[in-house]
């Protein structure tokens, strides 16, 4: 079945189309918004026709690690909630979730868009921990991309809970924001036969060969990768998908008008 | 000292907002969203579908699994660690028990319907939020109901009965009873009731009493967002 499928979307994607009408590097309509659940220090939703997903941080105040005594903390986790797929099971994150969570934390940590040093309250005894929790409400492809982009627009909105030393008080929200040097922003590019393209729909997804998601920084310097996929990729392959991802990073940045 | 005036000043017998909507999320075979005040719940329907592992299966009838869950971020406090804890686990019992009534599976031997609440946000009141957006998803899904079933928290805040109790009310310092109710609008028949608190009997007949007459007019508001799905 998947084979006739794919067969189909080569010979759709060979004529410059897609089922839903797209062109190949064209993304589904996107929407974005901040602040939308009052009880995270920061938050963001991000549709991407019509997946859905609403990321949310929560700060604490932990012991640093003993490796890195002066930095705070920042940690990515996926739900993958069985709300939003009829494929997701309950229980504890299982590899596609774990890769998720990974690439996004990726993105945002190698970019080193967050100033951990600046995070640390007090040398080897007390820093904040910044907790990043994905969760789809609906799933119609490209995760990826939805992920990371609600996952930088959260972190943008996010503002300290009050902190006297001791307790944290959820209830009271300082002015003070998350340090970021920089905003990351990933684009995954598929490969189905040899066509390129952005923001599958599941289908697509279902039937691709390979991808490559791509965290690029605003002058353009890559800051992760990750290839997914089965299929094996030649240099030129990779040279390819990577500048058409940074094509689109620009008209992402652009579009969504991602600002420092 | 008497409880004289609500915390965010509301009428005693009167809810927060409510918002509802039908048929909010694509991929399920039914799915709503509730608001009450700034307790938001969503609820998906998955099914009638296989059952797995086999031995759960149940030649007479389907069954229903209900499944509520906090999101890390939602609650007020710290973070709220994923997975499930024992409360999760036994709210969602009950929210299964709450809405298997109007069910009738029986023409789904072996299968299974299974419906997941989230919560993006929450300020008390999330287990009848929940089983609201829950009755509306199942209503969405096609499933035969012989009715809906509506739920609102009801108690008392120190001498005063009271409708909806949110996070400040159920905190309140003084003696809180907090009964959450789950009710079958037409027949007025009760399938969730829990109490946390002290409360006596003539006050408690009473606190459901307004549960039931709130319940009804939740009712209508799960009624009209599923006709709005429709509506053009």
């Amino acid at each position: 079945m998947n084979k006739e499928i794919k067969r189909h979307i080569e010979e759709t994607l060979a004529k410059g189309m897609r089922f839903d009408g797209r062109k190949a590097d064209e993304y589904r309509p996107i929407s974005v918004q901040v602040g939308v659940t009052k009880n995270a220090e920061g938050s963001a939703r991000v549709k991407i026709g019509e997946t859905d997903v609403i990321v949310g941080v929560k700060m604490a105040v932990e012991k640093p690690y003993p490796d890195t005594p002066e930095d705070g903390t920042f940690a990515v986790n996926v739900e993958l909630l069985p709300l939003s797929n009829p494929e997701f099971e309950t229980g504890p994150p299982g590899i596609q979730a774990i890769e998720l969570a990974r690439v996004v934390d990726r993105g945002v940590r190698e970019s080193k868009a967050v100033d951990t040093k600046a995070l640390c309250i007090e040398k080897a005894e007390k820093a904040w921990c910044i907790m990043v929790d994905i969760c789809p409400i609906n799933d119609a492809g490209n995760l990826f991309d939805a992920s990371s982009l609600a996952t930088i627009l959260a972190l943008q909105d996010t503002r300290f809970p009050a902190f006297d030393g001791i307790e944290i008080d959820y209830k009271t929200r300082t002015e003070k924001k998350i340090p970021l040097h920089l905003i990351p922003v990933a684009v995954t590019v598929y490969k189905i036969g040899k066509h390129l393209l952005v923001d599958p729909t599941i289908e697509e997804d279902q039937v691709s060969d390979a991808r490559l998601t791509v965290c690029a920084t605003e002058d353009g310097h890559i800051c992760a990768l990750q290839k997914g996929g089965n299929t094996p990729l030649t240099l030129s392959d990779i040279e390819a998908m990577i500048d058409y991802a940074l094509g689109q990073i620009k008209v992402l940045r652009h579009n969504i008008g991602v600002k420092k | 000292m008497a409880y004289k005036k609500r915390v965010d000043g509301r009428d005693w017998h009167e809810t927060r907002p409510i918002t509802a909507k039908a048929g909010v999320i694509p991929r399920a075979d039914g799915s709503a969203y509730f608001k009450i005040g700034d307790t938001e719940a969503y609820a998906a329907v998955y099914g009638p579908r296989n059952l797995y592992p086999r031995f759960m299966q149940d030649p007479a009838t389907g069954i229903l699994r209900c499944h509520y869950n906090m999101m890390p971020f939602s609650g007020s406090g710290e973070r709220v660690r994923p997975g499930g804890s024992r409360r999760s686990k036994e709210i969602s019992a009950v929210t299964e028990k709450a809405l298997l009534p109007v069910l009738d599976l029986t023409e789904f031997p072996n299968a299974v319907v299974d419906v997941f609440i989230e919560f993006p946000q929450t300020d008390a009141g999330s287990r009848c939020a929940g089983i609201c957006a829950a009755a509306i998803a199942l209503a969405d899904a096609g499933l035969s109901m012989k009715d809906m079933v509506s739920a609102i928290a009801v108690g008392k805040v120190d001498d005063k009965l009271v409708v909806d109790l949110n996070y400040a009310e159920e905190s309140y310092d003084a003696e809180v009873a907090d009964i959450p109710i789950a009710v079958i609008p037409s027949t007025g028949e009760i399938t969730l009731l829990q109490l946390d608190g002290i409360i006596d009997k003539h006050d408690l007949k009473k606190a459901i009493e307004n549960g039931i007459e709130t319940c009804r007019k939740i009712n209508e508001v799960q009624k009209n967002a599923l006709k709005e799905k429709y509506r053009k």
